[in-house]
């Protein structure tokens, strides 16, 4: 079984898509789940933000995009990096401060980048990704090379200045750039309903003249569909769309959160309406994949991750020689 | 319980004092990301949000430069805000309220105004969380006149301090250290409303030899130092400046006149930094005549903060490195 490092294309139009749309979302799941395991070892160091229950906004997405599209992701951007590409060994030896890692150690989960695969780093900031998107379609406008850039951010980032800012510039510039927003319903421990005082959160465009759409971010059937259309508006030069895509995190916001400001009933509620099963029950209803299929499929993601934790653990880790020197890019004669 | 046996974290200090201030004052309110039911990202507001009601502890939306900017405009009308800052890196989304706006506008409204602010916040490295999440930025605030600048180094200083600043008609910055909220100090933290005022450096332990100045955790650190040193004949006078602006000399011209030897040690980055204003006010006095070794200073390296744990410790000074510094310091200067 062969799967393409990037497809694009609707996940349920071919056998192809909906293994690369699964496996995916898999690649995700035990990524996310080897990191959480590594920590409560005591392997991993730093602070970590899981996106377990999220996976189908960013495969979704991605599979909309080609190669050189752009994205810039966030503190909770695992999942992101992974559906644009990127290499599972080198971002698992990034947690694990090797030198082989994305960032050589000195990023860590936070600060992930791999410019092969158009990504142009998660952020520790919230909200200080989307001005960079909305630049880097400023560039593809200018250079006319027809490229896309995408924002992913949370619901909490929108209260950021930084997006208000930025949403107006792809606006009035009608720049090829898509503001993904995964309302997770939370952001760390405050809730929309208390961040905000409307429901949608996409209605926010309307101030902008931005499209918004609010899809089920736990569909990446739906999720597809609604980039796809947002793609194909950025690449006629239609302008940007902002996507609000409805999941939820099933883990803390980070290490030590203690989930005191949601209850275990909204959690459990919440894992019933599982990404994965989800697609699975589509793709079984449409007859594209059987059970073995599937499960060959989910092998394969847990088996490339133990790969990666085992390549990474073994790799040598970074030494503190040369920092100085990291700091500035030499200038070319 | 008695008073000289309560050993408090530095958040625990912390909490008492905004519990105190609210108590005493009912235009003392406190506003921040996640500080309620949360009990803030590092547990500093805990139990308040319950103590006292969701209208003075104000968990707020991911918005530093319009909470800041809220605060300056309540200040400036009766009130006097405490705000809390997630991480001190996010005091830049909200820089324009707190330079422009908080530090001048006394000065440049020609005293018609003044606000009563004061903004909390973590800051430093040595959790893990790379660059955007564990600088020291005291020197940024100290270079902004109007701003007070305080840098405590342990629970009960922080507690007396933050009392002080509370009670300050103008803006104060309050930079605390993350590896110090949850560890006790060495000293008690006192029952009640104690204050410790603004603008008075401490000198934590007196010796002969050298003249040690720290800000924040590297206080602990060069105590440490310190009493280790003392072992081997060499005896240190450790100066907390605890506000590092306005900034109190007189301990440390009387130290250098006394040992003849200054170390100076910060977490931040030493180009620019803030003890070299130390350095430059010796250098500047009369005390200058009684040094008798050049002046050393150990800062942090002129990077961001790295991420591996192994990178991250190159970046600051340890505890090694000062008890090189001191040691080389007094036994090569005689
Ligand atoms: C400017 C800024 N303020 C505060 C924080 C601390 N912080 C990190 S993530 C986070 C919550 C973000 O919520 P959201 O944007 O909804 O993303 P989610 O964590 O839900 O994925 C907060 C408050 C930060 N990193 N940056
Ligand atoms: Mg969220």
């Amino acid at each position: 079984m062969t799967v393409e490092r990037l497809l694009m294309g609707h996940p349920l139009s071919s056998p192809d898509h909906a293994r690369h749309a699964l496996l995916y979302m898999y690649r995700i799941r035990k990524f996310e789940e080897a990191v959480e395991d590594l920590f409560g070892r005591g392997m991993m160091h730093g602070t970590m933000h899981l996106s377990i229950g999220q996976e189908a906004g960013p495969t979704g997405m991605c599979l909309a995009l080609k190669l050189e599209d752009q994205i810039t992701s966030t503190h909770r951007g695992h999942g992101h990096c992974i559906a644009k590409g990127a290499d599972l060994t080198r971002m698992m030896a990034e947690l694990l401060g090797k030198e082989i890692g994305y960032c050589g150690g000195r990023g860590g989960s936070m600060h992930i980048a791999d410019a092969e695969t158009g990504n142009l780093g998660a952020n520790g900031v919230v909200g200080g990704g989307i001005p960079i998107a909305v630049g880097a379609a400023l560039a593809s406008k200018l250079q006319k090379k027809g490229t896309v850039a995408v924002s992913f951010f949370g619901d909490g980032a929108m209260n950021e200045g930084a997006f208000h800012e930025a949403a107006n510039l792809a606006a009035i510039w009608k720049l090829p750039v898509i503001l993904f927003c995964e309302n997770n319903k939370y952001g760390m421990s405050s809730s929309t309903e208390t961040a905000f005082a409307i429901d949608r959160l996409a209605d926010r465009g309307l101030g902008y003249g931005i499209p918004g759409v609010t899809v089920d971010g736990n569909d990446v059937v739906a999720v597809y569909e609604a980039c796809e259309a947002a793609v194909a508006r950025a690449r006629n030069g239609e302008g940007p769309t902002l996507i609000e895509t409805v999941t939820y995190r099933w883990k803390g916001h980070s290490r030590s959160d203690k989930n005191l400001y949601r209850t275990k009933e909204e959690i459990e509620e919440w894992k019933h309406l599982d990404p994965i099963p989800n697609f699975i029950s589509k793709v079984l209803a449409a007859g594209i994949l059987n059970q073995e299929e599937i499960d060959a499929i989910a092998k394969m993601a847990q088996d490339q991750i133990i790969e990666a934790v085992n390549n990474a653990a073994q790799a040598k880790s970074a030494v503190p020689d040369g920092l100085l020197e990291a700091v500035f890019k030499a200038v070319s004669a | 319980m008695s008073t000289d046996n309560r050993m408090l974290t530095m958040a625990e200090a912390l909490r008492e004092a905004m519990g105190i201030a609210m108590d005493e004052r009912p235009e003392v309110f406190i506003l921040g990301e996640d500080i309620g039911i949360y009990g803030g990202a590092f547990g500093v507001t805990g139990d308040l949000y319950h103590r006292f009601s969701p209208e003075r502890v104000i968990d707020t939306p991911i918005s530093e430069l319009g909470i800041v900017g809220a605060a300056v405009g309540a200040a400036l009308s009766g009130m006097r805000p405490i705000v809390e800052i997630q991480f001190s890196d996010f005091t830049a989304q909200a820089m324009d309220q707190i330079a422009n706006q908080a530090a001048k506008i006394h000065f440049m409204l020609g005293g018609a105004l003044h606000v009563p602010l004061v903004l909390r916040t973590p800051q430093g490295s040595g959790t893990g969380a790379a660059a955007q999440h564990s600088q020291n930025l005291e020197t940024w605030f100290a270079n902004v006149p109007g701003l007070k600048v305080v840098v405590p180094s342990n629970p009960a200083d922080a507690k007396g301090l933050l009392l002080s600043a509370i009670d300050d008609p103008n803006p104060v910055i309050f930079l605390e250290h993350k590896l110090l909220y949850k560890i006790p100090g060495r000293d008690p933290v006192p029952e009640g409303a104690i204050r410790i005022p603004l603008g008075v450096s401490k000198v934590v332990r007196e010796g002969k030899d050298l003249t040690l100045v720290a800000t924040g955790i590297m206080v602990n650190k060069s105590f440490e130092v310190a009493e280790k040193l003392a072992a081997e004949g060499i005896s240190i006078t450790l100066i907390d400046p605890r506000t590092i602006s306005p900034l109190d000399m007189n301990p440390i011209f009387e130290s250098v006149e006394k040992t003849g030897r200054l170390l100076v040690v910060q977490e931040g980055p030493s180009h620019g930094g803030f003890i070299n204003e130390v350095i430059a006010r010796v250098s500047e006095s009369s005390s200058f005549g009684s040094l008798i070794a050049p002046i050393k200073r150990l800062a942090g390296m002129n990077i961001p903060i790295p991420y591996a744990p192994q990178l991250e410790k190159a970046a600051v000074p340890q505890i090694e490195d000062i008890e090189v510094a001191a040691r080389e310091l007094v036994k090569s200067w005689r």
